[in-house]
């Protein structure tokens, strides 16, 4: 791997990180209980399951950063702060 | 009970006026009644640490009070996890210190995995503001010695977000180690679901750590330690880690 961020174009430096965080499938999602109620008395009676998580949209200055690092500064963000691992999963997708 | 190092006092031991931190977080609302129990119901000193600050030398005892630090924004306590003064509340705490959260300072506690476990949306989805019954499960602690085994307590909740949650293996530690000090349950003292107000595995209101000097509950004792409050089954706690306190600081 070379020293520059794969993930960016030619002379950019910003990088977006789209982040979603939801509650661990074992655990039950009170809102997205009473929304999938809403859901049937709307008349949609197939919704068999509505789990609410949070989006969130980080801009990184990633100059001079190798993917690998961007990638644990990712991750660690996530397992600090922006998900608790004791409940929430999160998943996170690099967009140019 | 475990024998407790105290940290270092500047308070003279022959004073006998202990004196607790009660920290303030941005959106910390239930820190004056915290100060005021302290103060005016115990006798005690107490004083406010701002959260910017990053000391808590000289004192014997560090409440969290309930509130919506930071405006509960991504995860309740969260964000106050981080806050300069809890580097300093850790510290207290692993000298053998005495930490109580109440509420958001119970969330604040799970979240800087100084308690284990976390506090979720209640099952409900209401926010809940009533009195319910909590029945003291180990009356061998510093915080519950002044209450029988069994006791069962009438102590109001004010909370969105006090499901308590762990995996299997956590409660089954909790359990065995007696670490689960108070659990909601009916009028009469059952452990039932109409007990449990907010769908908390195994109807837990408040548990301690490993050395039983930090715990955390979602009811608010402070709002229940004066009979013209409704209710003085909470000043129990507050009495409780009073005489440990002074047993420890002769």
């Amino acid at each position: 791997m070379g020293n520059k961020v794969t993930c960016l174009g030619e002379g950019e430096t910003m990088t977006q990180v789209n982040v979603v965080v939801t509650l661990k499938p074992t655990l039950l999602d009170a809102q997205g209980r009473v929304v999938q109620d809403a859901l049937h008395t709307l008349g949609y009676a197939g919704v068999e399951q509505v789990r609410i998580g949070k989006y969130m949209e980080l801009q990184l200055d990633t100059e001079g950063k190798t993917a690998e690092a961007v990638t644990a500064e990712i991750k660690e963000m996530c397992g600090r702060l922006l998900a608790n691992p004791v409940i929430e999963d999160y998943r996170y997708e690099v967009v140019k | 009970m475990s024998t407790l190092a105290l940290p270092e006092r500047t308070t003279p031991a022959g004073a006998r006026s202990l004196k607790f931190a009660i920290i303030r977080f941005p959106g910390s609302n239930c820190d004056q009644d915290a100060f005021y129990v302290v103060q005016d119901v115990l006798g005690m000193s107490a004083s406010y640490v701002w959260h910017q600050e990053t000391s808590l030398k000289g004192y014997d005892a560090v409440l969290l009070p309930g509130g919506f630090s930071y405006g509960d924004y991504l995860r309740t306590g969260a964000v106050a996890r981080f806050a300069p003064i809890m580097d300093a509340v850790r510290a207290h705490a692993e000298r053998g210190g005495f930490v109580f959260g109440i509420c958001n300072g119970f969330q604040v506690l799970c979240e800087a995995h100084m308690l284990p476990g976390a506090l979720v949306r209640n099952e409900g989805c209401k926010f809940l503001c009533k009195h319910v019954h909590l029945r003291v499960e180990n009356a061998d602690t510093p915080y519950t010695s002044a209450y029988k085994k069994g006791r069962v307590l009438r102590i109001p909740i004010a909370h969105g977000e006090g499901c308590y949650v762990c995996d299997e293996a956590t409660r089954q530690e909790l359990e065995s180690a007696n670490r689960i000090l108070f659990r909601y349950v009916d009028a009469d003292g059952k452990e039932s679901a109409a007990g449990n107000p907010n769908g908390s595995v195994g109807n837990i209101a408040g548990i301690a750590n490993a050395g039983f000097n930090v715990i955390g509950m979602m009811p608010h004792p402070e709002r229940a330690s004066e009979k013209i409050l409704g209710s003085a089954d909470g000043r129990g706690i507050f009495d409780s880690l009073v005489s440990t306190l002074l047993a420890v600081t002769k």
